[in-house]
């Protein structure tokens, strides 16, 4: 691996990242080998997977599903998904009418436990800032159009509600199980930029 | 845990869906160190994300709209902020001991 001492600001950051890492081990407030074990979790373990299965039981489960939209934090901990920013998730529900859509206008905000970390495009300055003035657009942008009868409605995620969307199940799949309709469910659609769609 | 089902598909944990997490080692390392940090309970979640609300709306009111965009050094600055707030570790002493390993011989500047 190179190191990018000669260009830009990626060096200053590389290296206070690398004191301030010196500084908490040394004062003892952490442990470098439980730092590697989190990003290790979250590069390889923590991801959409987490949330497709949530969205599978879901949609074959109709007591669950209740309970999912009725409490996501605790119906989502059954599966046996938390950990940070797993608290106060919210999960509603898009209808042949009705769309949700998800941004953190603010920061990042993002239920790790079932997403994984958020994708580039989501804590971009420029789809946190128009999604909410012209979200039609934005949709219709990244691949994604709805009919003018479809309301639209863009859910704002922060530390106290962190949203997720439980996607339409996808027409002519009601013969597929639990676990033949988790590869059907992406992360776009559970952020509400895109729809489940049949394999 | 449930068994890992074979799915290849965007759903895909983030590595194999074509997407890397972090694009830099220090992203990853700033992201771990705060994570450990408030699961060890040196700080309240909404504690650092204020702290990177506040970084991250001072980029988007500075007039430069040039700069490029890096998430991670907002979510470092966040950081560093927190620390310096509690009186845990100051941005100087931060900067100092940064000064200090960037004069490091050549050979000496990998994480270890």
């Amino acid at each position: 691996m190179t190191t990018s001492s000669e260009s830009g600001e990626a060096p200053s950051a590389a290296l206070r990242t690398e004191a301030l890492e010196q500084l908490l081990t040394e004062r003892g407030l952490i442990d470098s080998e439980i730092v590697d074990a989190f990003i290790t979790n979250y590069e390889t373990n923590v991801g959409p997977l987490n949330g497709a299965k949530v969205v599978a039981k879901a949609w074959t489960d109709p007591e669950y599903r209740r309970r999912l939209l009725a409490d996501g934090t605790s119906a989502i901990k059954e599966l046996g998904f938390g950990g940070p920013q797993g608290e106060h998730i919210v999960v509603v529900e898009n209808t042949p009418t009705t769309h949700n859509v998800v941004v953190c206008t603010l920061c990042s905000c993002y239920p790790w436990p079932v997403l994984g970390l958020p994708p580039g495009w989501y804590k971009d300055p420029v789809y946190r800032a128009r999604v909410v003035k012209e979200p039609r657009t934005v949709l219709s942008e990244m691949g994604l159009d709805l009919g003018d009868d479809v309301h639209i409605t863009v859910r704002d995620s922060t530390s106290e509600v962190r949203w997720l969307v439980l996607p339409e199940r996808p027409a002519g799949t009601e013969h597929l199980t639990e676990e033949e309709l988790v590869p059907l469910v992406t992360r776009d659609a559970m952020v509400g930029v895109a729809k489940a769609a049949a394999a | 845990m449930t068994a890992p089902l074979d799915v290849d598909g965007t759903a895909a944990p983030p590595r194999a869906n074509g997407e890397l997490v972090f694009s830099a080692p220090w992203e990853s390392r700033a992201f771990g160190m705060a994570v450990t940090l408030y699961e060890a309970g040196a700080f309240t979640w909404p504690q650092f994300q204020a702290a990177l609300i506040a970084r991250i709306a001072a980029w988007e009111n500075a007039p430069d709209q040039n700069r490029p965009w890096s998430y991670y050094h907002h979510w470092l600055a966040a950081l560093e902020d927190v620390l310096d707030e509690q009186g845990t570790i100051s941005c100087d002493e931060v900067a100092t001991r940064a000064l200090t390993l960037a004069q490091r011989p050549a050979g000496h500047d990998h994480h270890h």
